[in-house]
């Protein structure tokens, strides 16, 4: 399973790639966002495999992306590969140390420390005139190593980039997934004192998925002001959360796979809809929401699986 | 000095007034049907604009009393917490009953994104004005203090309220049927409750109170899109620092909250936002699941 999935994984990785020049420029620089958005949207899935929900994710997202605007900011370093790992050391730190508290909760209780502490930040945000407030600021322009592409050539090189950063998180996070740790989700999320019966620290498998998912959230904020080239608290608000989670809940937690899909399709569907019938796209949204947890509980992603199960069956 | 500490106090009790008017509808929905209703914010959001619209229809052009635009203004909310309730209680959430405690945030989380459209369809984008009542009511002079009698109504309101809750819940038999199913839906059932309508109607009650915070805060405001968004983790973090379910925490919780942000405002208004998130954190760092929660028994 693990070596065909990589295959066809990287594949996929590859043919994203090499599409891109043929492309037009708008629809590269959605496609860089998307691939950023699903790095924080892969961090989720690593948590609801234990059972865990974060409406709080949008707190490392919103580290990441301040870490590299405001490192432009204050020193103008524009190293575009140095600044996100940056972004993504910075976010881990953070859930380094908020692990040790929220490693403690569960549930809604999770959920809802994780919230707070992200509003904690954006109240901070957006009091800070020196973060610059409720307006943000803008991101300089990213150089690679030395070099300085401009317009098309730097959306491109852009999208490669966070190309790249994502199927190395991909095939981190699958390797994750067959590890011990990454096996022990499920059983964490049947029952955690069967668990500890077994000698294992509950506790220390669930900070290790936060600090995980923090990891992912910074790179994916940091790829993420960098495409969009303007950081603002909003990246902190509840609502940003909401919408990482919605993604991760369409995905679902089959797969890795299902993170970019999703988050590729999300927001297809965002800029369709916000072009075409922008007093709708809330409903839209909840709709496709509803709908999901309704019918497709396990996400869309399992109606893949679903399929191959079913002509696995069929002689 | 001394002016400082009283006007901290007098806007703190009104602001933890407001929080408990919004929490008491959460908390109570979420201690007897563990849902934790995201939703809650719409209810505030449709209580508010069918305030507003009422105010200005009840105010439009007549010379009537202002106490009977107030009455009528929360009649109107209420009745369209009612309906909302209904709707959703019956039409949505009794589909997903049994299913994990997270999953039906999520499904109040759509309904939620759903009823912020709906709010755009029926009263467009436009922002409404709903003062009158709060203009009529006029104010009072404390010493130096200047004191809105809105104000002190709304705090009369929340100790009404809380008072009510406390005597329904202890003194009446529904109260009593529905401290049982909070206890253990399973055993109420198997006693004879009808658990199916205990959950129905405390929906409805829990429906209308959100409704009738938004009405209540309608003049104070300037009602337009997004009031909800804010409000809903306001109260989430008032009801999770009193201990989610629990009527006694959404009160203390207020006061916290309350006081906090008044002292905040008052004295560094650079922490307002920090303030109320912060508490919410440390309290839940000393006691995880909030002040006043039962422990739960672990199940093996």
């Amino acid at each position: 399973m693990g070596t065909r999935a990589q295959l066809l994984g990287g594949l996929a990785f590859l043919a994203a790639a090499v599409v891109a020049p043929f492309l037009p420029d708008w629809v590269v620089s959605l496609a860089t966002i998307a691939f950023a958005n699903a790095l924080v949207v892969l961090g989720l899935i690593v948590l609801w495999r234990a059972g865990l929900v974060s409406f709080g994710q949008a707190l490392y997202y919103c580290i990441g992306a301040y870490v590299v605007a405001l490192i432009g900011r204050w020193i103008g370093f524009a190293d575009g590969i140095v600044l996100v790992l940056l972004g993504g050391v910075a976010a881990g730190l953070v859930s380094f140390l908020i692990g040790f508290l929220i490693a403690r909760y569960r549930e809604i209780f999770f959920a809802m420390l994780s919230l707070a502490l992200s509003m904690i930040l954006y109240g901070v945000l957006v009091k800070t005139e020196s973060l610059g407030s409720t307006d943000g600021f803008s991101v300089l322009t990213p150089t690679f190593f030395g070099y300085t592409p401009h317009g098309e050539a730097l959306n491109l090189t852009l999208y490669w980039f966070t190309l790249a950063i994502c199927a190395l998180s991909a095939l981190g996070v699958g390797a994750y997934f067959r590890s011990i740790a990454g096996a022990l989700a499920a059983p964490v999320r049947d029952n955690e004192i069967r668990v500890e019966f077994l000698g294992v620290s509950v506790a220390r498998v669930v900070h290790a998925k936060v600090v995980i998912a923090g990891v992912l959230g910074g790179l994916g904020g940091a790829l993420a002001a960098l495409a969009i080239g303007h950081v603002d608290p909003n990246m902190a608000y509840w609502t940003t959360s909401g919408s990482f989670v919605f993604v991760a809940i369409l995905a679902g937690a089959g797969s890795v796979a299902a993170a970019f899909v999703g988050s590729l399709l999300f927001e297809a569907i965002r800029s369709l809809a916000v072009d075409l019938v922008p007093e709708f796209w809330q409903m839209i949204l909840g709709s496709a929401l509803l709908v999901t947890i309704l019918f497709v509980p396990e996400g869309l992603g399992s109606l893949v699986l679903r399929l191959r199960r079913r002509k696995a069956k069929s002689p | 000095m001394l002016l400082t500490v009283l006007s901290i106090l007098t806007d703190g009790l009104a602001y933890a007034a407001y929080l408990f008017i919004i929490a008491i509808g959460l908390t109570l929905i979420f201690g007897v049907m563990k849902i934790l209703n995201v939703a809650h914010g719409s209810f505030y959001a449709f209580g508010a604009y069918g305030a507003a619209t009422a105010v200005g229809i009840y105010f439009n052009g007549h010379d009537w009393y202002a106490a009977g635009g107030f009455l009528f203004m929360i009649l109107v909310a209420m009745a369209i917490g009612l309906v909302m309730g209904l709707i959703l209680e019956r039409g949505l959430l009794r589909l997903v009953y049994g299913k994990d405690e997270v999953v039906i945030v999520l499904v109040t989380y759509a309904v939620f994104l759903i009823l912020e459209d709906m709010v755009v369809l029926i009263w467009g984008a436009q922002s409404y004005a709903a003062y009158q009542p709060m203009v009529a009511a006029g104010s009072v002079d404390a010493g130096d203090l200047v004191l809105s009698n809105y104000d002190i109504l709304l705090v009369v309101l929340a100790a009404f309220l809380a008072a009510l809750a406390y005597w329904a819940l202890k003194f009446t038999r529904y109260g009593r049927l529905l401290t049982t199913v909070i206890f253990d839906r399973e055993v109420a059932a198997a006693f004879g409750i009808n658990v199916t309508v205990v959950y129905t109607v405390t929906f409805l009650i829990g429906a209308m109170l959100g409704a009738l915070s938004g009405a209540v805060m309608a003049p104070k405001i300037s009602v337009t899109l997004g009031i909800g968004v804010e409000v809903i983790v306001l109260a989430f973090a008032v009801v999770a620092i009193g201990g989610m379910g629990s009527i006694e925490g959404a009160l203390v919780g207020a006061l916290i909250v309350g006081i906090c942000r008044a002292a905040a405002v008052h004295l560094v208004p650079q922490i307002e936002l920090f303030v109320i998130y912060g508490v919410m954190a440390i309290v839940l760092i000393v006691r995880p699941y909030g002040l006043f929660v039962r422990a739960q028994p672990r199940k093996i």
